[in-house]
């Protein structure tokens, strides 16, 4: 089938399927998927900057209804989640920017892949080396507390000074958070965070929640419930924003993304029933490799030769 | 015996889903390919802002009417 807005030819069933697989990844693992989304579009032969915004636009859809559900569950941090869409929305101007200045001299293509790629092999070794870390806490297991749980208070541990350091930075204005249990905080290290992750966002697609929620965690103390779910609602209004600045600039095949989405409606469901049977840090060594996945189709798609339009 | 109905239950949610997400995927593509692509080309504030409605709707309201025709299919507990 033409996708006639980024003059591609792809079997329609390959883009549902897409989207079945990463939709089955956001239910089982609780992650967006971007890292291997997008890689799959520019394998099949999307340019890199429709890959960056109709991945993003994607994001908008699979978040609405994740978000919902945290707001519900008292999950979501609104002042934080206000504050953080500021600095969002800033980094994404930045990524955009970024986006465009690459296609004027036509190097979208192996700047942003080459960053992607090494960004997703990061995360592949970071998760690999975090699963297999976490499955040999014997002495915390043993208090009582799940291995996941040890995990991150062990992580929270480590950080903690540096936690404390970021909290403190006497930079005005500061802003309390008792909904994340913060008494006082620079509204600037909060915008610093979320800027970053924007940037990210717009710059690679998706909703680069592999920088922001460690950031969120371990460099500004949100609780981790909390830290997911405002991430999640931060995400429909910043992606939103971002999406809207890539179609302007004609960066969206809204075509595409629709597609990809009604498969990804019905992995979603999937995915969420399958975490009843699979739980815990081996669930994280599976999903290691599946970034480095993602470099490899990237890979792939810069050998074959895609352009930028 | 619970093992069972949850089982029928998820797949009336999958079947259910499946329905609609095909015949809203048929709906887009069918009716609002040409106009979207003229619109890219044509009116790209336009576009921005079909895209991201498009994209709302199909998340939420296939959500909401999910869970409305799920109520009425799904099985009742004894």
């Amino acid at each position: 089938m033409h996708f006639p807005i980024s003059d591609v030819t792809i079997n329609p069933i390959y883009l549902i399927c897409l989207g079945f697989f990463v939709g089955i990844l956001g239910g089982f693992f609780g992650v967006g998927g971007s890292f291997l989304a997008g890689p799959a579009l520019f394998a099949f032969g999307v340019p890199m900057n429709f890959v960056v915004g109709t991945d993003l636009i994607h994001i908008v859809g699979k978040s609405i209804v994740a978000a919902r559900k945290h707001w519900t569950l008292g999950n979501i941090d609104l002042r934080l989640a206000l504050i953080m869409v500021a600095g969002t929305i800033a980094g994404i101007q930045v990524g955009v920017s970024g986006i465009e200045a690459l296609k004027k001299i036509n190097r979208v293509d192996w700047v942003v892949g080459l960053i992607a790629i090494v960004v997703y092999t990061s995360i592949s070794f970071f998760v690999a080396w975090e699963g297999w870390r976490t499955s040999k806490l014997p002495a915390l297991k043993s208090k009582g507390k799940t291995e996941d749980q040890s995990a991150v208070s062990k992580d929270k541990m480590a950080f903690r000074k540096f936690t404390r350091w970021i909290q403190r930075i006497p930079l005005h204005p500061r802003v309390s958070l008792p909904h994340s249990g913060i008494k006082s905080i620079s509204v600037w290290a909060i915008l610093g965070v979320s800027f970053i992750g924007g940037a990210f966002s717009s710059f690679l697609g998706g909703g680069a929640g592999y920088i922001r929620m460690p950031c969120m965690v371990y460099l500004l103390g949100i609780p981790t419930h909390i830290a997911v779910g405002t991430d999640l609602f931060e995400i429909v209004v910043s992606a939103s924003v971002g999406s809207f600045q890539h179609a302007l600039h004609g960066n969206v095949d809204i075509l595409i993304a629709l597609i990809m989405q009604t498969g990804a409606a019905i992995g979603a469901q999937i995915g969420a029933t399958l975490t009843q049977y699979f739980t815990g840090p081996r669930i994280r060594l599976a999903f290691a490799p599946l970034p480095l996945l993602g470099a490899g189709l990237i890979i792939y798609g810069l050998i074959t030769g895609h352009h930028t339009r | 015996m619970s093992r069972s109905r949850d089982i029928k239950s998820f797949l009336i949610d999958l079947a259910v889903y499946g329905v609609l997400v095909v015949a809203y995927f048929i709906l887009v593509l069918q009716f609002f390919g040409g106009w979207l692509t003229d619109l890219f080309h044509n009116h790209r504030l336009g576009y921005a802002i079909v895209a991201i409605m498009l994209m709302v709707t199909q998340a939420a309201g296939l959500e909401v009417i999910a869970h409305f025709v799920l109520k009425l299919v799904r099985p009742k507990k004894p």
